[in-house]
């Protein structure tokens, strides 16, 4: 069985997500809850960590794309962070660098969070 | 370990996301027995993800009381995986390149799984078979890595 967990903390004026196992059809519906938490409680600036995430499927990209407009009509982003290489190849190949601010380490993405 | 000239293997799953581990661990063995490095792997292994996604999804519209099959076929430098269902099929060339733009206005990320499919295999196609349909999917082997 290919485990999936989330977890969240504060730092700063951001959350970060931190991502660990396997993020797929099954396990998406976890992160949609998580980001809908944190929406209803005014989190918009949210930097996720990929660094523990081994694996990835459409699913799991369709969450980043069902917030991303709300955080950012409220004066938020969510930034990416720490991807694995194999990660990180499924999102360039379907464009999100173009759309997302995707950083090597979670400390670069806080950085832009709070230099706002 | 001298890879093996053919693979010809079945299983079914039931009709659930769980599955989608289980189906991951069967192409990523064969995948891997068969001579691919691990970046080959993984790509198979999710567009295998992505096919039975769209099964568990679509085609039964998450009815979890039914079953579909991955069938390895494998030899010379072809390694095929055929995803068969009994559901509702559905014409995937009628589903357009997603834009990522456009996707993200209305929220969506259908479509997405197909477009991974095609970039990370050499050959995607669909067919509709009596009752049931199937999507075979191919991966050459390149620079072969035998040993």
């Amino acid at each position: 069985m290919n485990e999936f967990k989330v977890l969240t903390r504060d730092s700063g004026n951001a959350v970060i997500v931190e991502l660990h196992g396997f993020l797929d059809a099954h396990t998406a519906p976890e992160l949609e809850k998580t980001f809908t938490d944190l929406l209803s409680r005014g989190k918009y600036k949210i930097v996720v960590n990929f660094n523990s995430l081994n694996y990835i499927s459409s699913a799991g990209l369709g969450v980043f794309m069902a917030y991303i407009d709300e955080v950012r009509n409220n004066h938020g982003d969510i930034k990416l962070a720490s991807m694995q290489q194999k990660v990180f190849n499924v999102f360039d190949l379907l464009g999100f660098p173009f759309l997302y601010e995707i950083y090597k380490s979670q400390d670069e993405a806080l950085n832009k969070f709070n230099s706002i | 370990m001298k890879r093996p000239e053919k693979i010809e293997d079945s299983k079914l799953f039931k009709s659930t996301t769980d599955s989608l581990a289980e189906v991951r661990e069967f192409v990523n063995e064969r995948a891997a027995a068969f001579g691919f490095g691990d970046r080959e792997v993984s790509e198979i292994t999710l567009a295998i993800d992505e096919a039975c996604t769209n099964v568990i999804k679509h085609a039964y519209k998450g009815n979890p009381d039914t079953e579909f099959e991955v069938r390895v076929l494998a030899s010379g430098t072809e390694f095929q995986v055929v995803v068969r269902d009994w559901g509702t099929g559905f014409n995937p060339e009628e589903v357009p390149v997603p834009d990522l733009k456009d996707k993200i206005k209305k929220h969506k990320a259908g479509g997405l799984g197909i477009f991974l499919m095609r970039k990370l295999m050499d050959t995607v196609e669909y067919q509709g078979r009596d009752a049931s349909n199937e999507v075979r999917l191919i991966r050459y082997l390149r620079n072969e890595q035998k040993s």
